[in-house]
């Protein structure tokens, strides 16, 4: 397992944490009227990971060139901090010919080969196409792994289950995350799962299940590494819950009036709890706040920038890419 | 008589179905306390009770199986998936199970359940928030297949849906609940209490499955279209200055044959317009049907304006999504003489 850099996972998750508040403020600069999604520089639906962090830096900590994810509809901080190039993955939500996907995919759909990054926006898809990663990753002899992410309303789709139950048949160095945010949109998890823990599921494929509680960067690790390893050596796969929070609307516009929880949401945000942490233990300081929170700023704006200052695809470049 | 939205049209429909008949029942992803994504049933739930409408598990499978269940038992569920492009895992059960429930039982046991879903793009939602299905629902026997393109429409042929004895899938053009839509999406949003078909009366109503409408009359060439592109015909109609008469089919499974069939008779040119991808897509069986029953009254080779065969693109939005002028330009080509 890599040894835990507490700096790195802070510093990444304020990373990840200043471009989600950036793209919010641009998302909603210029819709006009404000429900319309289609408008703007931005357009389409937009879901945020802000308060997610710890999930998504948790995790990549321990991957290396090779390891790849698929991720969901709300992909941004997995992206990031796997090391999706950040001026790409920027011009890919603003539609530009130097996106990722030359435009094609928008927010949901972000692929990156170099990083074996990708998403769907439809919910679960990800898992049974990670088991079908692992087993190329175990074919081609790599110590390689296929990490399977998504909320934990996907864990109700038949698809979820399919894919635990192969990855446990035939062995397959995959680990999937569940992002337990408590909410599938509007619908608490209460009532529409009929375990208080995921974790609990992975029993009933015989692999190794861990629920991590308080959206805790470093209990996040800790397990993430656990699994990760148990994969890369041969011992096939491992479920991880962790209980995160979902500090902004389901998407962008979501007013959240159904929201119960709403009022206790910042108190619960991970990033200033794990700098009060850092500070109280001296591992950080006042003035690396400042400066990490800098440098991250500089560089979202630079990524906006240049997706800014990129090209609108041509029209006939739509039909490229359809077949082979 | 009130004015609506497509939203309040089909919400107002749910609510006069649920307060007639108690077998009735609204589920899925999201439609209880919420409402809906698209608000299509808010206050449902506050009125009828969480047994009448309630919200299930991300599950479309599970959802459409239940329905599926329910409607052989003697209930008659409407069944919410919150975009077509979520209905795949779902999509098994509709053709496997619902469509062929009547026939492999002999008449025995009939599956009386409606699918609601939003379909159709312009609203950047790219590949998996924008897709038009329609054919893959059309190409399967024994399912009813219906797009309304307006709020009138929607009430009366949704409260045809739920009371219809078989299993009827219903499209909703997400682009239309809002406004009718007419493809040029640099002007200012039309609201639907400007349109005539905004307007919506109260209480019970049908519009019969089956039954096309002519949303515009006229004499040079008849357009055939549904859903979002009755609207962008009607521009594109007077933005050529064409005499078209435009049919709203409203339901694509029964097809209404004989009011495509007097119409292009009438005009003996036909132009086929939908969202969707042009291989395979509902355009083609138009195209076979205008060809076997009004050969000898064509002037032209019919002209189809649809989708590009491509993945739905999130950049190029407006460049898939037809615009009046690609219309325009199909109605010149069935237009000339040469």
């Amino acid at each position: 397992m890599n040894p835990m850099n507490r700096l790195e996972l802070y510093t990444e998750m304020v990373r990840i944490r200043q471009y989600e508040s950036r793209i919010l403020q641009e998302y909603h600069a210029d819709k006009s009227p404000a429900w319309d999604i289609g408008a703007g520089l931005i357009p389409g639906e937009m879901h945020l990971a802000a308060g997610q962090e710890p999930a998504a830096v948790g995790v990549c900590a321990h991957l290396k060139k090779g390891d790849g994810i698929t991720a969901p509809h709300r992909p941004h901080h997995f992206a990031l901090a796997h090391g999706v190039d950040m001026n790409a993955m920027t011009a890919e939500i603003y539609g530009r010919t130097t996106g990722l996907c030359k435009g094609k995919g928008g927010h949901m759909h972000l692929f990156d080969p170099e990083n074996h990054f990708s998403c769907s926006g439809i919910i679960a898809q990800g898992y049974p196409v990670a088991c079908g990663q692992a087993l190329a990753m175990k074919r081609k002899g790599t110590d390689n792994v296929a990490i399977a992410v998504a909320g934990e309303g996907a864990a109700n789709q038949g698809a979820f289950h399919e894919s635990l139950n192969l990855a446990a048949v035939w062995n397959l160095p995959v680990v999937f995350i569940i992002e337990d945010n408590d909410w599938a949109i509007s619908v608490p998890r209460s009532d529409s799962t009929a375990t208080t823990s995921n974790a609990d599921r992975a029993a009933g494929y015989g692999i190794p299940g861990v629920r991590v509680e308080d959206n805790d960067v470093e209990a996040v690790f800790e397990a993430a590494g656990a699994a990760i390893d148990r994969a890369r050596s041969g011992e096939g796969p491992s479920l991880i819950e962790i209980h995160t929070l979902r500090l902004w609307g389901h998407f962008e516009g979501d007013a959240q009036a159904y929201r119960t929880d709403l009022e206790t949401v910042d108190e619960r945000d991970p990033i200033p709890r794990y700098a009060a942490m850092l500070l109280e233990s001296g591992e950080l300081t006042e003035d690396q706040v400042q400066e990490i929170a800098a440098t991250a700023d500089a560089e979202v704006d630079a990524a906006i920038q240049f997706a800014l200052n990129s090209p609108i695809p041509a029209p006939e470049d739509a039909l490229l890419h359809v077949f082979a | 008589m009130a004015k609506m939205t497509m939203i309040q049209a089909i919400r107002d429909a749910h609510n006069v179905a649920m307060e007639r008949d108690n077998t009735v029942v609204v589920f899925g992803e999201d439609v209880g306390a919420f409402g809906g994504v698209f608000r299509c049933t808010e206050g449902l739930q506050e009125t009828f009770g969480e047994d009448r409408c309630f919200d299930t598990p991300i599950n479309e499978l599970g959802i459409v199986a239940t329905a599926v269940g329910m409607a052989a038992a003697g209930l008659r569920p409407v069944a919410e998936i919150q975009f077509s492009d979520y209905m795949y895992p779902g999509y098994d059960q509709i053709v496997s199970e619902a469509a062929r429930m009547r026939s492999r039982s002999a008449g025995d046991f009939t599956a009386p359940l409606v699918v609601r879903m939003p379909v159709g793009g312009g609203i950047f939602g790219a590949n998996c928030h924008s897709q038009s299905p329609e054919a893959l629902f059309a190409h399967v026997a024994g399912l009813t297949s219906v797009i309304p393109s307006n709020p009138y429409d929607a009430k009366g042929l949704l409260l045809s849906a739920i009371e219809s004895n078989d299993p009827v899938v219903f499209m909703e053009p997400k682009r239309l609940y809002n406004g009718p839509f007419d493809g040029d999406h640099e002007a200012p949003i039309q609201p639907w209490r400007s349109h005539e078909l905004g307007e919506v009366p109260e209480g019970h109503y049908t519009v019969p499955i089956g039954t096309a409408a002519i949303a515009r009359a006229g004499t040079q060439v008849t357009v055939l279209a549904y859903g979002t592109m009755v609207h962008v015909a009607q521009k594109a109609v007077v933005d050529a200055g064409i005499d078209a008469e435009i049919v709203d089919l409203r339901t694509i499974v029964p097809l209404d044959i004989e009011t495509i069939v007097n119409s292009v008779n009438k005009t003996g040119r036909c132009v086929v317009v939908h969202e969707a991808t042009k291989t395979a897509g509902f355009g083609a069986e138009l195209v076979a049907t205008v060809m076997e029953h009004c050969f000898y009254s064509l002037e032209a080779p019919i002209v189809r304006v649809t989708g590009w065969d491509m993945p739905y693109p999130h950049a190029q939005e407006w460049d898939y999504f037809i615009s009046p002028q690609r219309i325009t330009d199909g109605l010149y080509a069935a237009l000339r003489d040469d």
